[in-house]
């Protein structure tokens, strides 16, 4: 009996002691700096605050971020349902190898991917006889590196396996059973695609899709390599970055205010992630 | 002979009939199309332009002093984060999964804080926290403990941008895992530490292992979030590798940035081909089971 009992107050001993490392890791490393980047916003005053996040600099800068943002997700959306059908409906040969490939972006330091345009793109690029000859014969002066092509195609390259990343596992529990039936009562791709497989993977698409967002939004190292004009292909982070770099405590202070927009968006997105998960547990419960 | 072809001809039959889904070469044309263009071109641009160096001016640029302590640091600190992720996310996804109390929900929403927040913003708000009248630099300055600007700071960073990829990795395979293994191991007379050895630990470990791997991966290339935040000293050893390639990269030196940068592919390919290995294992073993 003592033994017992001396085995269950171990257990409560640890539990205490877990929960205690815990909270307090969480709210050390996590909570703490969140909590610290709306202070710091707020420090000179809340018409400070307005004024710096309404800079025409900022507004450029949000107006890049978004383009990009909404041209990466769409691209990226795109692609992860077309890899998520051909990995989950299909097997071939070299599946696993381009499975791996496509999660090379994980992987990757975003400076490499800034690097990798620049030597793709930029002026000692491959590519850059061919982009001059185009503009030359058209008159255009498209350049990709240093301006939003280049900024567009980096925010793509980060995010490239977001969607189909949380596509694939949904489809695979899911089996192909359905969607071979159908094909054998003579349904058509698309009406296969749309009447069975979209519904299935619905909160997959849409968690892909947020997680695709907040990294989007975020992106710093790729893009820092490759814009340089403050005004005008700087996205947010960008902004940020040269506001905090300047050093004066003003404009550090601006660098938080700006950055509590993105804070914003990435508690919302923290947020309706959760309420997703919720959603999916108790429809798996209800099964 | 005949026979043989007949043969042949089944199997590329059945091949085609196990495609009664529509949409196999629409698919793989899109898909390699896009892959290549975006991500495979791109980095085989690098690799083009880095052999183009010959080796001895390959190791003469990558063999610098600043160069190889940037490797030292971002692989040490990174290492040394991934531990320190792989124990805290352990008991954090245990604490999660297995016990109760108030504010749990709470908890458990703000793990993936690090993804959703911009790397950028992170440093600069860590670097301010941490720094020597910040929040937490204040008190551990009076301990004496320098952070900002320093391998501790850098280290820190590096904790809270890959904290996620344990504790998810990891919650998980908690949460489907049967209790009786447990309890047949406490009616055997295992102590509980026992148990929790040899018993959960060898479960868990191939979570843990992708959780360590996908951290130590990300910290060895991680930018935004520690160039704030360390020193970006070369005296001092603070610099990281993706700021050496950054400062190549703003002096034009693209040799270096190139050279600098195979290696970091070398390392990022031989990891994520070590996770994809961990779990392929992993799910065809659940899969026995």
């Amino acid at each position: 009996m003592t033994e017992q009992e001396k085995l269950q107050r171990g257990k409560r001993r640890t539990k205490i002691i877990l929960i205690t490392v815990t909270v307090l890791f969480i709210v050390l490393m996590l909570v703490v700096p969140l909590i610290s980047v709306i202070t710091s916003s707020l420090k000179e005053g809340f018409k400070f605050y307005l004024q710096s996040i309404t800079t025409e600099y900022v507004i450029s800068a949000l107006g890049v971020t978004l383009i990009a943002t909404v041209i990466a997700v769409v691209v990226n959306t795109f692609f992860g349902i077309c890899a998520a059908w051909l990995l989950t409906k299909f097997s071939f040969k070299g599946k696993q190898v381009l499975a791996t490939l496509i999660d090379i972006p994980f992987s990757i330091s975003p400076v490499i991917v800034g690097l990798a345009y620049l030597m793709t793109f930029g002026r000692l690029g491959w590519t850059y006889p061919a982009i001059r000859w185009i503009n030359d014969m058209l008159g255009t002066n498209i350049r990709i590196t240093f301006a939003v092509p280049g900024v567009v195609l980096a925010t793509i390259f980060v995010t490239f396996p977001f969607v189909s990343r949380e596509l694939i596992p949904v489809l695979n529990a899911q089996g192909k059973d359905e969607e071979e039936a159908a094909a054998l009562m003579g349904a058509k791709g698309f009406t296969i695609f749309r009447k069975i497989t979209l519904p299935q993977m619905k909160w997959g698409l849409i968690y892909g899709i947020i997680l695709c967002t907040a990294r989007a939004l975020g992106e710093f190292g790729a893009v820092n390599a490759l814009s340089k004009t403050r005004g005008g292909t700087f996205t947010l982070p960008l902004e940020i970055d040269a506001l905090y770099m300047s050093g004066t405590e003003e404009s550090i202070t601006a660098a938080f205010a700006v950055s509590s927009i993105l804070v914003i968006i990435a508690v919302i997105i923290l947020f309706l992630r959760n309420l997703l998960e919720y959603r999916v547990k108790k429809k798996g419960e209800v099964r | 002979m005949a026979a043989a072809e007949n043969d042949k001809k089944d199997k590329l039959n059945n091949a085609k009939k196990t495609r009664v889904i529509p949409g196999y070469h629409l698919t793989l044309g899109i898909v390699i199309a896009m892959l290549s263009l975006i991500v495979l071109i791109p980095l085989a641009s690098v690799l083009v332009s880095s052999l183009k160096l010959s080796p001895s001016e390959f190791w003469h640029l990558l063999l610098k002093k600043n160069v190889l302590n940037a490797f030292k640091t971002s692989i040490g600190c990174s290492f040394i984060a991934a531990i320190v992720n792989t124990v805290f996310g352990l008991i954090i996804a245990w604490t999660l999964v297995k016990y109760d109390f108030p504010g749990k929900k709470i908890l458990d929403g703000f793990i993936e804080l690090p993804f959703c927040l911009p790397t950028a913003v992170a440093g600069i708000t860590l670097s301010r926290l941490y720094s020597e009248d910040g929040f937490l630099g204040k008190p551990l300055k009076a301990l004496g403990i320098d952070v900002a600007y320093t391998k501790i700071g850098l280290t820190i960073a590096l904790v809270f941008v890959g904290i996620p990829f344990v504790i998810r990795a990891v919650q998980p395979i908690l949460e489907k895992m049967d209790n009786q293994y447990e309890e047949a191991a406490y009616m055997l007379g295992a102590t509980p530490r026992r148990t929790f050895f040899k018993v959960i630990l060898p479960e868990l470990r191939p979570a843990l292992l992708t959780g360590f791997g996908l951290a130590f991966a990300r910290g060895i290339g991680e930018y935004g979030s520690v160039i704030y935040i360390s020193g970006n000293s070369a005296k001092e050893q603070t610099q990281v590798i993706s700021y050496v390639i950054m400062q190549k990269l703003s002096y034009i030196d693209y040799a270096s940035a190139t050279a600098i940068a195979l290696v970091m592919l070398v390392i990022s390919f031989v990891l994520l081909f070590a996770i994809n290995i961990v779990q392929l294992r992993q799910s065809r073993r659940t899969n026995l089971l």
